[in-house]
């Protein structure tokens, strides 16, 4: 028996398929000191990982999880346990044809090997098939199955060969301990284990490890019900494990899964059923396996009746029975990713809500992150740090994956928003935004209005100038209200609440530099500059891939405020807590400090006629910030726009906030003032402006060069990421960030469409193009020009075809639209040499 | 033509470790859910050979709870026709209640064959079946391999201390099966939908209940399971050949 | 008064019933030194011995029921029997072995007599009120039952008590003729043979399985465990995933969703012993798992465990029982 060690480098938690790849590539990284723990036996100790049906889809529309699965298609290739079968996943609705068109666009956004085919294909392919039941299927070749407990044991042992990993089954972890901040010390039930580095891995039971340490893993253990029926004839005189292609039945959330003589079928079409972590049985108290749930018939029956429609001489034949049925446990989140990365706790770490598509490329990833600061595919989206304190809650967790366990197998667009669980922050301003009508989308808890239906008498004013959508898909989500919002903001003025914004403070001891230090090494712009100076900085990681970009206010000398997103605000304030320079401190005042923008034309008359402080482009210039009283009210104002017009980001509490927003209505009404939404202060405002956002264009992924963000010199202190900056600078870019605008968008039918993001950049004639990186390129922002009276496209293209005029095409539910390069680095589209922020 | 009735009770898996319920009148059955016995499983199975040899019928009985609905169900899909449910609290019954409210549904109806379990996998009493026998006063044979029915007379045989024993009676009986003589086969999708389709007569019971005689439930210590280890490498044959021969296997 | 059912094995009392009696004589103490008759059902071949061995374990008196009626065994005339030598000893516990027999004959008596009935009893604590513990749950589980009703009927957990003789004098011997009505000779026992093996589906029903898992390492890794299932007239078995690797057909899968099996004897190589495979081999009587990993489930829960190589192990066991068949 192996035994517990007292010390240890590394502890990882969890011996399914992350845990097992963690150690693999800790041990490749390097690391020579690491215990594996699991309180099950090997190689299956009973997690998801054991019952997971194991096949592999490789088209998401996330690109990050595409490429996560990607690598792990390849790791899982090079142990020599993939087995390709291909895949289709079916539609019985002319609705879902339309989503496997959109799956080809990111099947061909991220280079996957897919076609749309009918119904005679597949029976081909897959002959006990009834093509009466479905319409149309989308194909991927590659599609295959996966041993992951074999990849898992393969893996073990490439980590024990190096004599870095010691692996102790049947150990349950009991309490973690964290000094300082930092953790220190697992105990289990066989002793205790001295480690500054810890990693939990353990799938459905993390948030119960994560809980001892005090940091919250917000997954719920979920069910996904799965029956195997055999031995069906058909099968049962094919060799190995699988002969025919997979079949995910889209429309019934179902799908036929041949393993030997058996046909597994999944089901998410069932109601949310939920567990708690703690309510997880042991491996003594369990029928099967833990994570092996009691089958409840009743919530399978409707997906049996479609099954055998489908294919009902395969599982209606003779002997073919029923002999293996779970409710098999599986880890949920609120908003459908996995939790990688340092938590709040130094040194402990997170891996977990991972498939069995990504586990290798996940644990490949996270050890990278955690040997060298930075991993080779941006993982952002799925970083721990993410979470606010609203989403923590299990609650939340609950609630939200109650409602988009349904939507695993279902049409979901790109910006539907949840139901449950909102209202959990709201502006100052909420009052009255309702009043105006305001249709509000949530980020990160923040009720924000996209647009406001008060709004709607615009429409009649601009006309066709709006840019209406004539097709439903196209329009939902959306409104012209947006467009007409832009226009008036441009023709007029506009004022948006900003709340989201994530602010935090940091300071030193007076006169100790450590603020300032702190910020300089943090972020790519110099901020060694006179207090009242506004910075736009991208901040890097250590190769040079951007972590964020955000603005910082130097409020005084030792005295620096971050504004940033708030989608990604709580990885900055990590990000810049790890960096603080010893004596500066960090503190947070997003719950304190509300921002609004005022933005137009008419912005400084506006502003004007409430303060009597001087707002003239010589006494409050541009990137300059200063506190002024706006109808005495206390106002930190900063003269900048992401909407490229003139205008300022007030910054008040949140005790003024909303008499700030009625007077600045009030005084910008004779002025043709508007509150104005999101929808035009994140995408229509922007992309005329060919302004970057970032976790669209931006990444770790990417590099300043790419983007076209760089200035002409770079600052002599250092700073995270400078020496690959340097190098970036000097080579010539794989990727040239452009602006593409589309030339007309009739579709076959005679209906104009209009591209909502993620979709293929071709030739003109439907030509394949890569870049440097052996990407091929695709939208990251797609959006309204109102004043350019354009749709337009954000895409990093190949830099050959990085060129103004250069001719290429889009494609969007499989038909062509021929697009032209409008700006091929940084110069906006609208307004190009900014005489407008004047 | 064998009309059977089939008698099964809802009870927990008991494949994992057992809990118990916090007023120890129960077994806790959240981690592992609900079935029916194996000695029920192979009683089904001979009497759905016996129906389908026959041109006959089989139909289930359970006495329990309303949740009793779902083992029904899944055993109506492994190929019976029909399914009666007596719902009652089942702490409050014990094995003369079921025994009763049994023979009430097996008089009303008129079965000439009675198939139950050899005993429940929960409480174990043993004596339901022949209780059921009294109340009917029917003969019965206890712990049957397997049943064959000819000529109007029920052929049944036991594994007895010498050997299979046959027992050869007439008509009504009532028979408790042990399994280990059939396979039980599992559901098929069919199966599992015609079952949907079966209205699952419900009735009430037909006395007051005498109850079970229990005071509580209790769990005993564990016994750990000792793996005798005989050995490493080949050396370890000749041991491993005394083994198979003291297992008479050789 | 305490009457115990006592059956017979090859001429001499069984086992389960002497350690019944172990459990009768610890509650005749407790009732203050009460009598324990035995009460025996049919021909007897040496009644002598049986009478030593019963009064060296406690009894002071056998009955023994003779009569045409009990020429072949039958529940509810053996039920008749015991309830006659009930009432003519008034006893007010009766007692048998948790046996087949012991169960059913019980069984009988309770429903005649309309009292209840506890099965494998384990204990019991007080006289009044009299309360028993019994195995419910397959033995996983206790359940502590009130027997308030006279006579209290009662079977004795096998294994529960331990057979001992305390050195009593050979007990007398009375032999009895009770009345059996007819519908109690319905239905006995009309012939004794040996079972017809059902050789239709040979993995399931098989009295020996040799299974074989990854450790096999390849569709030519299954010669020594084939030849040592045909020395112990047994079948191959495999996990899923040697016939998910394509090494051998589905149909000698063990497994959830293969064949589950219930053999006298498992013997499986080179298998972990995941869940998926333990569900459908956990009934075997006796597992003799070979597997180099000492620590692989499988190990920790066979009867028996041989740390080593499959294919050096089972090719010397092979040879072993070659040796010495001559």
């Amino acid at each position: 028996m192996a035994t517990v060690p007292s010390k240890a480098q590394v502890v990882v938690i969890g011996a399914g398929i992350v845990g097992n790849s963690l150690v693999h590539h800790l041990a490749r990284l390097g690391w020579n000191d690491i215990v594996q723990l699991d309180m099950g036996p090997l190689p299956n100790p009973g997690g998801s990982t054991g019952h997971a049906s194991n096949f592999i889809f490789l088209t998401d529309h996330s690109r990050e999880i595409t490429d996560l699965t990607l690598d792990s298609v390849e790791q899982y290739q090079e142990m020599g346990v993939f087995t390709k079968s291909g895949g289709f996943e079916i539609a019985r609705t002319e609705e879902r044809m339309e989503e496997l068109r959109r799956r080809m666009s990111s099947a061909k956004a991220f280079g996957i090997e897919a076609e749309i085919v009918d119904p005679a294909f597949v029976k081909e392919k897959v002959p006990f098939i009834e093509t009466d039941q479905f319409i149309g299927a989308f194909w991927q070749p590659e599609v295959g199955v996966v041993d992951s407990l074999r990849a898992g044991t393969i893996m073990r042992e490439r980590a024990m060969e190096t004599g870095a990993l010691t692996v102790v089954p049947n150990v349950e972890v009991t309490d973690l301990d964290v000094e300082d901040g930092r953790i220190t010390r697992v105990h289990t039930t066989d002793g205790s284990i001295e480690a500054g580095t810890v990693v939990i891995a353990c799938g459905v039971w993390s948030p119960k490890i994560g809980d001892m340490a005090g940091i919250s893993i917000p997954l719920t253990p979920a069910v996904h019900q799965m029956i195997s029926v055999g031995p069906c004839p058909q099968l049962a005189e094919t060799e190995g494990e699988i002969t025919f292609p997979i079949v995910r039945d889209m429309d019934t959330f179902c799908y036929e899964r041949q393993h030997g003589a058996d046909m597994e079928v999944g089901s998410y079409a069932h109601r949310a059923i939920l567990h708690e972590p703690e309510d997880i049985p042991t491996i003594e108290q369990a029928k099967l396996s833990p994570t092996e749930m009691p089958f409840t018939d009743e919530d399978f029956d409707p997906q049996l009746e479609q099954a055998l429609e489908l294919m009902p001489e395969l599982l209606g034949a003779d002997g073919a029975e029923m002999r293996y049925a779970i409710n098999g446990l599986l880890s949920l989140t609120c908003d459908g990713q996995p939790i990688l990365g340092e938590s709040l706790v130094k040194g402990l770490w997170t891996a977990a809500a991972v498939w069995i598509k990504e586990g290798p490329g996940v644990g490949r990833a996270v050890a990278e992150q955690m040997t060298q600061g930075y991993s080779e595919i941006d993982i952002h989206h799925c970083d721990i740090a993410r979470f606010y304190p609203h989403q923590m809650r299990r609650e939340h967790t609950r609630l939200r994956t109650t409602e988009s366990f349904i939507k695993t197998y279902g049409i979901v667009h790109p910006a539907e928003q949840y139901e449950s669980d909102r209202d959990q922050r709201l502006s100052p301003m909420h009052d009255s935004e309702q009043k105006f009508g305001a249709v509000f989308f949530e980020a990160v808890g923040w009720e924000r209005p996209q647009w406001y239906e008060s709004n709607s008498d615009l429409l009649e004013v601009y006309g066709d100038a709006v840019m209406p959508r004539e097709h439903e898909w196209d329009s939902r989500w959306w409104s012209p209200i947006i467009n007409a919002e832009h226009l008036r903001m441009r023709e007029a003025a506009g004022v948006v609440d900003l709340t989201a914004f994530c602010l935090f403070d940091i300071e030193g001891p007076e006169g100790s530099g450590s603020a300032l230090a702190s910020v300089q090494q943090t972020c790519v712009a110099q901020c060694d500059v006179a207090v009242g100076k506004v910075i736009y900085t991208p901040v890097l990681d250590a190769k040079g891939g951007f972590v964020s970009d955000l603005t910082v206010m130097r409020l005084g000398e030792d005295h620096f405020r971050v504004v940033t997103g708030g989608a990604h605000g709580q990885s900055d304030k990590k990000w810049f807590a790890d960096r603080l320079v010893e004596g500066a401190t960090l503190t947070e005042l997003t719950d304190e400090v509300s921002t609004i923008g005022l933005w137009g034309p008419q912005a400084r008359e506006i502003l004007a006629s409430l303060s009597s402080d001087d707002l003239s482009h010589e006494g409050f210039g541009l990137l300059t910030c200063r506190e002024i009283t706006v109808d005495g009210i206390s106002v930190l104002a900063s003269r900048i726009s992401y909407v490229g017009e003139l205008g300022w980001e007030l910054y008040v509490s949140f005790a003024d906030a909303a008499a700030l927003w009625e007077k600045l209505l009030d005084a910008g009404q004779p002025h043709g003032a508007r509150p104005v939404g999101i929808g035009v202060y994140a995408t229509t405002g922007r992309i005329e402006k060919s302004y970057r956002a970032f976790g669209y264009e931006l990444d770790a992924e990417r590099t300043i060069v790419e983007a076209s963000m760089q200035r002409p010199k770079v600052k002599a202190a250092d700073f995270v990421g400078k020496a690959d900056y340097l190098k970036q600078r000097e080579a010539d870019p794989q990727a040239v960030l452009c602006t593409l605008a589309v030339d007309d968008h009739t579709s076959a039918s005679g209906v104009k469409r209009y591209m909502l993001g993620g979709e293929p950049i071709l030739t003109r004639d439907g030509g394949t193009l890569t870049d440097g990186h052996g990407h091929h390129p695709h939208v990251t922002t797609a959006g309204s020009a109102p004043s350019l009276g354009k749709h337009l496209l954000l895409a990093f293209l190949p830099p050959a075809e990085a060129s103004v005029g250069n001719e290429l095409a889009v494609s969007y539910m499989e038909e062509l639209y021929p697009v032209t390069v409008v700006s091929a680095d940084a110069t906006p589209a609208f307004d190009p040499d900014n005489l407008r922020m004047r | 033509m064998t009309d059977v009735l089939v008698c099964i009770k809802r009870v927990p898996d008991t494949s994992g470790q057992v809990l118990l319920t916090d007023d120890e009148q129960s077994v806790d059955a959240r981690f592992v859910g609900f079935t029916v016995s194996n000695h029920e499983h192979a009683a089904v199975e001979l009497a759905i050979r016996m129906a389908d040899a026959t041109g006959g019928t089989v139909t289930l009985l359970s006495v329990g709870p309303a949740d009793a609905v779902e083992q029904l169900r899944s055993t109506l899909a492994l190929g019976c026709q029909a399914a009666v449910l007596v719902e009652a609290e089942p702490t409050g019954l014990g094995p003369a209640d079921v025994a009763a409210e049994i023979a009430a549904v097996v008089q009303d109806k008129a079965f000439d064959l009675v198939l139950l379990g050899n005993d429940a996998a929960d409480s174990g009493d043993f004596q339901v079946p022949v209780r059921l026998a009294y109340a009917l006063d029917r003969p019965i044979v206890v712990g049957a391999s397997s049943v064959e029915i000819a000529d109007g007379r029920l052929k049944s045989f036991v594994d007895g201390p010498e050997g299979e024993e046959t027992y050869d009676l007439p008509l009504p009986a009532v028979v408790s099966v042990l399994e280990g003589g059939v396979e039980p086969r599992y559901p098929s999708l069919k199966g599992r939908m015609a079952a949907k389709k079966v209205e699952i007569e419900t009735r009430t019971p037909t006395r007051e209940p005498v109850g079970a005689n229990r005071v509580r439930l209790t769990l005993p210590p564990a016994e750990p399971n000792e793996v005798e280890v005989l050995g490493e490498g080949p050396g370890t044959a000749p041991a491993v050949v005394d083994l198979f021969e003291r297992l008479a296997v050789l | 008064m305490i009457v115990t059912l006592v059956e017979l094995e090859n001429g001499s009392v069984s086992e389960i019933s002497l350690e019944t009696l172990a459990f009768a004589r610890s509650l005749a103490a407790e009732g203050g030194g009460i009598a324990i008759r035995a009460v025996v059902v049919g021909d007897v071949d040496a009644p002598d011995a049986v009478a030593a061995e019963l009064g060296a374990h406690g009894v002071s008196e056998v009955l023994q029921a003779t009569g045409d009626a009990f020429s072949a065994y039958g529940g509810a005339a053996w039920a008749a029997a015991l309830q006659a030598a009930r009432e003519s000893t008034k006893s007010v516990v009766v007692t048998a072995a948790g046996s087949p027999r012991g169960m059913e004959v019980l069984a009988h008596l309770a429903a005649r007599l309309d009292v209840p009935f506890a099965a494998n009893v384990v204990s019991f604590s007080g006289l009044a009120p009299f309360v028993v513990t019994r195995q419910v749950v397959g033995g996983a589980a206790q359940e502590e039952m009130k027997l308030d009703r006279r006579p209290a009927v009662l079977t004795v957990a096998g294994h529960s008590w331990t057979a001992a003789a305390v050195g009593g004098d050979a007990a007398t011997w009375t032999t009895f003729s009770p009345e059996v009505a007819e519908a109690d000779l319905v239905a006995r026992v009309v012939a004794t043979g040996t079972k017809d093996s059902d050789d239709s589906d040979s993995l399931k029903s098989a009295r020996v399985v040799v299974g074989a898992g990854r450790g096999a390492g390849g569709p030519e890794g299954f010669a020594a465990v084939g030849e040592l299932a045909e020395l112990l007239h047994g079948s191959l078995g495999v996990s899923r995933v040697v016939t998910s690797l394509g090494w051998r057909p589905h149909h000698e899968q063990v497994g959830q969703t293969g064949s589950r099996i219930s053999p006298e004897l498992y013997v499986p190589c080179g298998i972990s012993g995941a869940i998926q495979h333990w569900a459908g081999c956990s009934s075997s009587k006796v597992i003799v798992a070979i597997n180099t990993d000492a620590e692989a489930p499988m190990m920790t829960k066979a009867t028996y465990a041989v740390v080593g190589d499959m294919h050096e192990v089972v090719p010397a066991i092979v040879e072993e029982i070659r040796g010495r068949k001559g």
